[in-house]
C-alpha cells in the first residue's frame, strides 16, 4: 500500500503516495494557484469535492480536469493556469 | 465514445450511508439492485478514506461487501428523466451510461454552505468539509496552522482529524451563540450514542479553543491566505494562519430531484414518511431529504430499500427511529441557525458568483435568481449556482433555481447518447 511514485507538476518532478489526489498532491508542492477566475485573480481547491471547480487543472493534455476528484497515476503530467 | 446500457429494478444513486442502507435492505428483501455512483469508494464523504473508521461505518460497509444481488456502477448521473424511467451518467473514462430503473432511490446527500466574506475566494481557503477531503485524500498539514470557521458540527469533527494528523488547530469560531448550542446538548441527552460522541469529541480537542458567537470578517493575504481577522461580540483580532476552513452547515444536493421534477422544499427533498417523493415510483434517504446526520441517513435509507423493495411492514417498523432522528435533526437547525450579523460580512466588493466573478454591488435591487442570471451571469458558470446558491439564499432569501440538464458538465457525446438509449 505505501508504494510511491512520479508526477509532473508544470514541468518538474514531484513524488507522490498512492492514493493521493492531484488537488492534495499540488497542495504539497506548494502550488497555490490552480486556475484564474474570470478577473485573473488565483484560485485554489475550495469544497474538496468535486463541485465548485476551483480545482481545475490540466491532466495529461485535458483542460478542465477536476485535480479534487483525480487520483495520481504514475506519471501523470498536470498543469496548472 | 463507448455506451453502455444497465438495468435495476431498484436503482439506488449515492454510496454514502443512506444509499448503503437502502441498496442492502433492498437487497435483503430480494430486489435486484443496482448502486450508480461516480467511481468513488463506498462511503460517501463521510466516511471516505475508511483508515480510521468506527464501528458504525465498518457494519455497514460490510454489510455491503457481504449483500447479494447488488451491482456497483462508477458513473456521475448527469442526466434524468422521470417519464422514460431513466438515468444517464458518465464514467471517468469518457464512457456513457444509461440506466433503466422501476424503483429510483436518490441518497445523493449534502454540501458545505458557503457564505463569502472579504477574501473568501484567496488560495488557503477551503471548506471545513473541503480541508476534510483533502486531508483524507493525501494532503499533509503536518505543522500546519489551521482556523476552523463557521457552523455546526463538522467543525468539530475537522478539527479532530487535523490534530490526528498533526496540524495545530489554532482555534474553532463559531458563529452560534453558546446558549443555543447549550440548548442543543441538553437534547442530545436524549439520544446517548450522540452524546458519547459529542463528550469524547470535545475531550479530545479540549486544547483547542472553542469560541462561540465568533466569525472570521475577513481573509487576508496577497497571492494566497496569510491570516483572518475575527470578531467576537465586537471585540477584533488577527491570526495568522496557513489555512481557513469555513463552512456554515449543510446544504441537501437536490439538482436530480429537481431534474425529475420531484417536490422540494427549502430543508430538502419532500418526502414520505415512506420516503416516497412527489413522483411516483421516486425515493430520497438522508442529507438530500434534509440534514440530520448519518443516523437519520441510515434509518432513512433503510427504510426507502426496504419500501421500494415492497416491504412494507419492515419499513413500518423503523417509523420511531426515523421520528427520533428527525427531531435531532430539528434541533440541531435550530441551534445552528444562521445569524443576521453575517449578511454583514458581504459587502458592494465582495465576490459572490466565483465561477462568472459577480460581485455583490452587480445583483443590488435584483428581486430573483432569474433575473440576477440574465443581467449578470451569476451562477451560470461551472458550479451552476451550487457556491453562490447557497450564499444567496441566506443573504437575499432566493430560492436556488432548478439545475438544467446536464446535472454537472457532460461530455456531448453523453447527451447525444442519450436519445439512442
Amino acid at each position: 500500500m505505501d508504494e510511491r511514485f512520479e508526477i509532473r507538476i508544470d514541468g518538474r518532478t514531484y513524488e507522490v503516495e498512492r492514493g493521493t489526489t492531484v488537488a492534495a498532491a499540488l497542495l504539497n508542492a506548494g502550488v497555490t494557484r490552480f486556475h484564474d477566475a474570470p478577473g485573473g485573480e488565483p484560485r485554489a481547491p475550495l469544497c474538496g469535492m468535486g463541485i465548485c471547480f476551483e480545482c481545475m487543472v490540466r491532466i495529461n493534455g485535458e483542460e478542465g480536469c477536476l485535480a479534487c476528484q483525480t487520483v495520481c497515476r504514475r506519471g501523470m503530467e498536470v498543469v496548472t493556469r | 465514445m463507448s455506451h453502455v446500457k444497465m438495468q435495476g429494478s431498484i436503482v439506488v444513486v449515492g454510496v454514502g450511508p443512506a444509499g448503503i442502507a437502502a441498496a442492502w435492505a433492498a437487497a435483503e428483501a430480494g430486489g435486484d439492485v443496482l448502486m450508480v455512483d461516480n467511481g468513488a469508494a463506498a462511503g460517501g464523504q463521510i466516511w471516505r478514506g475508511g483508515k480510521a473508521l468506527d464501528r458504525l461505518s465498518t457494519k455497514w460497509l460490510r454489510r455491503l461487501e457481504r449483500a447479494k444481488g447488488i451491482r456497483r456502477v462508477g458513473a456521475l448521473v448527469v442526466s434524468a428523466e422521470a417519464d422514460r424511467k431513466l438515468l444517464l451518467a458518465e464514467t471517468a473514462e469518457g464512457g456513457s451510461v444509461g440506466v433503466r430503473y422501476e424503483k429510483l432511490i436518490l441518497a445523493t446527500g449534502a454540501r458545505e454552505r458557503f457564505l463569502p466574506f472579504a477574501g473568501w475566494t484567496l488560495p488557503g481557503v477551503v471548506g471545513a468539509g473541503g480541508l476534510q477531503a483533502l486531508v483524507k485524500s493525501g494532503l499533509d498539514v503536518r505543522g500546519k496552522r489551521v482556523v476552523l470557521a463557521g457552523s455546526g458540527p463538522l467543525l468539530l469533527a475537522v478539527a479532530d482529524l487535523l490534530r490526528e494528523r498533526e496540524a495545530t488547530v489554532v482555534l474553532i469560531a463559531e458563529q452560534a451563540r453558546m446558549a443555543a448550542i447549550m440548548r442543543f446538548g441538553m437534547k442530545l441527552a436524549s439520544a446517548p450514542a450522540k452524546l458519547i460522541q459529542a463528550v469524547v469529541l470535545k475531550a479530545r480537542l479540549a486544547t483547542v479553543p472553542y469560541l462561540t458567537g465568533c466569525w472570521v470578517e475577513r481573509a487576508e493575504g496577497a497571492e494566497r491566505l496569510k491570516s483572518v481577522m475575527l470578531n467576537q461580540g465586537g471585540r477584533r483580532w488577527r491570526v495568522e494562519c496557513d489555512y481557513l476552513g469555513t463552512g456554515f452547515g449543510l446544504i441537501p444536493n437536490m439538482e436530480l430531484a429537481g431534474l425529475l421534477g420531484c417536490e422540494t422544499g427549502p430543508g430538502g427533498v419532500v418526502v414520505d414518511a415512506r420516503q416516497r417523493t412527489s413522483v411516483e415510483g421516486v425515493y430520497c434517504a438522508g442529507e438530500a431529504a434534509g440534514i440530520g446526520g448519518v443516523d437519520k441517513s441510515l434509518a432513512e435509507g433503510e427504510i426507502a430499500g426496504w419500501a421500494a423493495a415492497g416491504q412494507e411492514d419492515t419499513a413500518r417498523a423503523l417509523e420511531g427511529v426515523r421520528a427520533k432522528q428527525l427531531g435531532f435533526a430539528a434541533a440541531l437547525g435550530e441551534a445552528f441557525g444562521l445569524r443576521e450579523e453575517l449578511k454583514g460580512l458581504v459587502t458592494a466588493e465582495t465576490v459572490v458568483c466565483r465561477c462568472e466573478d459577480v460581485r455583490m454591488g452587480a445583483l443590488e435591487g435584483m428581486e430573483d435568481w432569474r433575473e440576477a442570471k440574465l443581467q449578470t451571469r451569476c451562477g451560470m458558470g461551472r458550479c451552476q449556482g451550487r457556491v453562490c446558491g447557497g450564499a444567496l439564499e441566506f443573504l437575499k432569501g432566493w430560492t436556488p433555481a432548478v439545475v438544467k440538464p446536464p446535472v454537472f458538465p457532460a461530455r456531448v457525446a453523453t447527451m447525444v447518447a442519450e436519445d439512442e438509449v
